[in-house]
């Protein structure tokens, strides 16, 4: 593996540095940076599955695409690839043949990697070789040692398993039984935090400590509001009204304008996206949140507050709430209205006190 | 007694009927007066960081912190509307039958009957009144195991969220539910939409306690201050 990275061109040096971002990335100490060259200089590849299904290949591009030039070629060569449809040279039945060949020869050991949702409401929605997506996923995963879910479609669905959802786009993890699932979410995740990934089950042979969504804690343990540069504007009450106003021109915090940094649990903030060199909030727009499930039908983007489900786009929950105060202030005015004349009823007919029911008074 | 005199001899056999009974022990008006207090700040807080006012400053960041203030204000009196809830748990099983959990859940056909004869009397007020309670009437009991539901979710979401950013082993212990309802931006609508039902709440509460005061002349309104109800001891359940 290390030979091969100097013989594209790399040097020991490009290579350690390699290393050492992706230790430290994973917040490892300093000596599991060496357990990492160890890793990569000594051990096997491990053969890997990368299966597409009703996806983008988003994460295919965010990967390869990688800022750091090694971070591609280490892993697509650390990596056995021995099915994958975008990068692959075999077509057809030789593709086919590569992929049972790899559930065969190595039961147990391969990796599984999923991109895409499946389609559960009609397995047809989505076939490659003859076979459903689901079919396939269930064959691959029996024999495979774990399972990455690559994304937001693999992990929660994205944008075909928005509502109304018509193919029935379902996540990974909730169609693998008895295997781990490491679920690394974004849309797309970031190169590096893929790679991370990878690099982490390659030197550790374990899965990495994962959240109770079930994605690697070194990446998604944060908020992306708790790493935001503008986190101080926020805390100083210091918000952008509109895109074009005198705050957003001083880099105020975009929380009004419908961030998602409070609540998506992502390293844009720290990692940041080519080569460290920006990430949205950096570039004056709002994080949508596309680590988190259900991002696309948190509605509107450029809201703050959800829209209130079945009440019109821009309905929020403060609408229907002070509707709903206004409605109870008018009912409690009626209820008020109606009790006095009540009273004032009762004081004139002279029963405003409870008549004793056993009182033999009363009953002459 | 010569006040007495005034009175008619009906109501004057009246007023010799009505007593005073102990009804809130003081950890029930303790709770209800904190809790208030709790709801009061907590929902004007949470309003502010649900929705922050727009300011046009000149500043920069350094300079401000009361958003900052604001949200710690939201989570010191998230602690005691907790804490202060587990104490009023707590009497539902140690305190007086006024006060007894048991109260809160209709399961007697008693208590339906009074839930039914409240929403005749009281709110659609089809018929004059024909009994009174001691303590809760039911039908506001009811609606009190409802408003405990919604405490319970609004800790449970509210300390969820606030798992994240916080190192205290505390909030921790409500970081699984975030999950379940499908992550944090699930839990802050919830979380948001459940303000409102305690805002409704508040108005509806107040104006009941109000309007039961001024009809039924029991002074439940400031029971809550003394502890103390005037009952007349005529046709009330139990």
């Amino acid at each position: 593996m290390y030979e091969e990275v100097l013989a594209k061109g790399y040097t020991r040096r490009d290579f350690l540095k390699f290393c050492g971002m992706v230790g430290a990335f994973l917040g490892l100490e300093y000596s599991g940076v060496g357990q990492i060259v160890k890793a990569m200089e000594t051990k096997p590849r491990i053969p890997v599955l990368w299966l597409h299904f009703q996806e983008c290949t988003c994460c295919s591009e965010s990967f390869i695409r990688s800022s750091h030039p090694i971070v591609a070629d280490i892993i697509l060569d650390k990596v056995s690839l021995d099915y994958t449809e975008t990068l692959m040279a075999a077509a057809g039945h030789q593709a086919e043949e590569n992929l049972h060949a790899t559930m065969e020869n190595y039961k147990g050991e391969y990796l599984l990697m999923v991109e895409g949702s499946v389609p559960t409401k009609d397995k047809a929605y989505c076939c490659i070789g003859g076979n459903s997506a689901y079919d396939i996923l269930q064959e691959a995963v029996a024999g495979c040692k774990a399972v990455i879910a690559w994304g937001n479609c693999a992990v929660s669905g994205c944008v075909q398993g928005a509502a109304p959802n018509p193919t029935g786009a379902t996540p990974v993890h909730k169609l693998v039984k008895g295997k781990p699932v490491v679920n690394v979410q974004g849309c797309p995740p970031i190169a590096e935090v893929m790679a991370g990934v990878v690099v982490y089950m390659l030197t550790f042979n374990r899965i990495p400590e994962l959240d109770g969504l079930g994605r690697p804690k070194a990446f998604y343990s944060r908020r992306v509001h708790d790493t935001c540069y503008r986190r101080p504007n926020y805390d100083a009450g210091l918000f952008v009204e509109t895109f074009d106003d005198e705050n957003a021109r001083r880099g105020y915090c975009l929380y009004k304008m419908g961030c998602r940094g409070p609540v998506t649990y992502n390293s844009c903030g720290v990692i940041r996206w080519n080569d460290g060199t920006s990430f949205p909030i950096q570039s004056g727009h709002p994080c949508i949140g596309c680590s988190e499930a259900n991002f696309w039908d948190n509605g509107p983007f450029y809201q703050h507050l959800a829209s209130f489900p079945g009440f019109g786009v821009e309905t929020t929950a403060d609408d229907i709430g002070l509707a709903i105060g206004a409605v109870t202030a008018a009912g409690i005015t009626a209820h008020a209205i109606a009790t006095n004349i009540r009273k004032r009823k009762m004081i004139r007919e002279g029963i405003l006190n409870p008549e004793p029911e056993h009182d033999e008074d009363d009953q002459k | 007694m010569r006040y007495h005199t005034y009175l008619s001899p009906k109501k004057f056999k009246l007023m010799e009927k009505i007593r005073r009974i102990y009804v809130w022990e003081i950890p029930v008006r303790f709770y209800h007066w904190v809790n208030m207090t709790c709801i009061i700040v907590l929902v004007i807080t949470g309003y502010f960081i649900g929705n922050p006012p727009a300011i046009q400053s000149g500043t920069e960041a350094y300079a401000n912190y009361w958003f900052a203030t604001n949200r710690f204000l939201h989570y010191v009196f998230a602690y005691l509307f907790f804490f202060n809830f587990l104490l009023r748990i707590y009497w539902a099983f140690a305190g007086n039958e006024f006060a007894n959990w048991k109260q809160f859940l209709p399961v007697t056909k008693k208590q339906w009957n009074e839930i039914f004869e409240v929403l005749k009397v009281d709110i659609l007020q089809l018929k004059t009144w024909s009994f009174e309670s001691k303590g809760h009437n039911a039908l506001a009991s009811f609606t009190y195991f409802f408003m405990f539901l919604a405490f319970v979710l609004q800790c449970l979401t509210g300390f969820g969220m606030y798992a994240a950013m916080s190192t205290s082993w505390f909030p921790q212990l409500f970081a699984w539910f975030i999950p379940l309802v499908g992550g944090d931006t699930a839990a802050r609508h919830i979380h948001h939409i459940l303000m409102w039902v305690f805002i409704v709440f508040a108005m509806i509460h107040v104006y009941l306690v109000v309007y039961h005061d001024y009809v039924e002349r029991t002074g439940v309104a400031s029971s809550m201050i003394s502890g103390w109800k005037f009952i007349t001891g005529h046709k009330h359940h139990d």
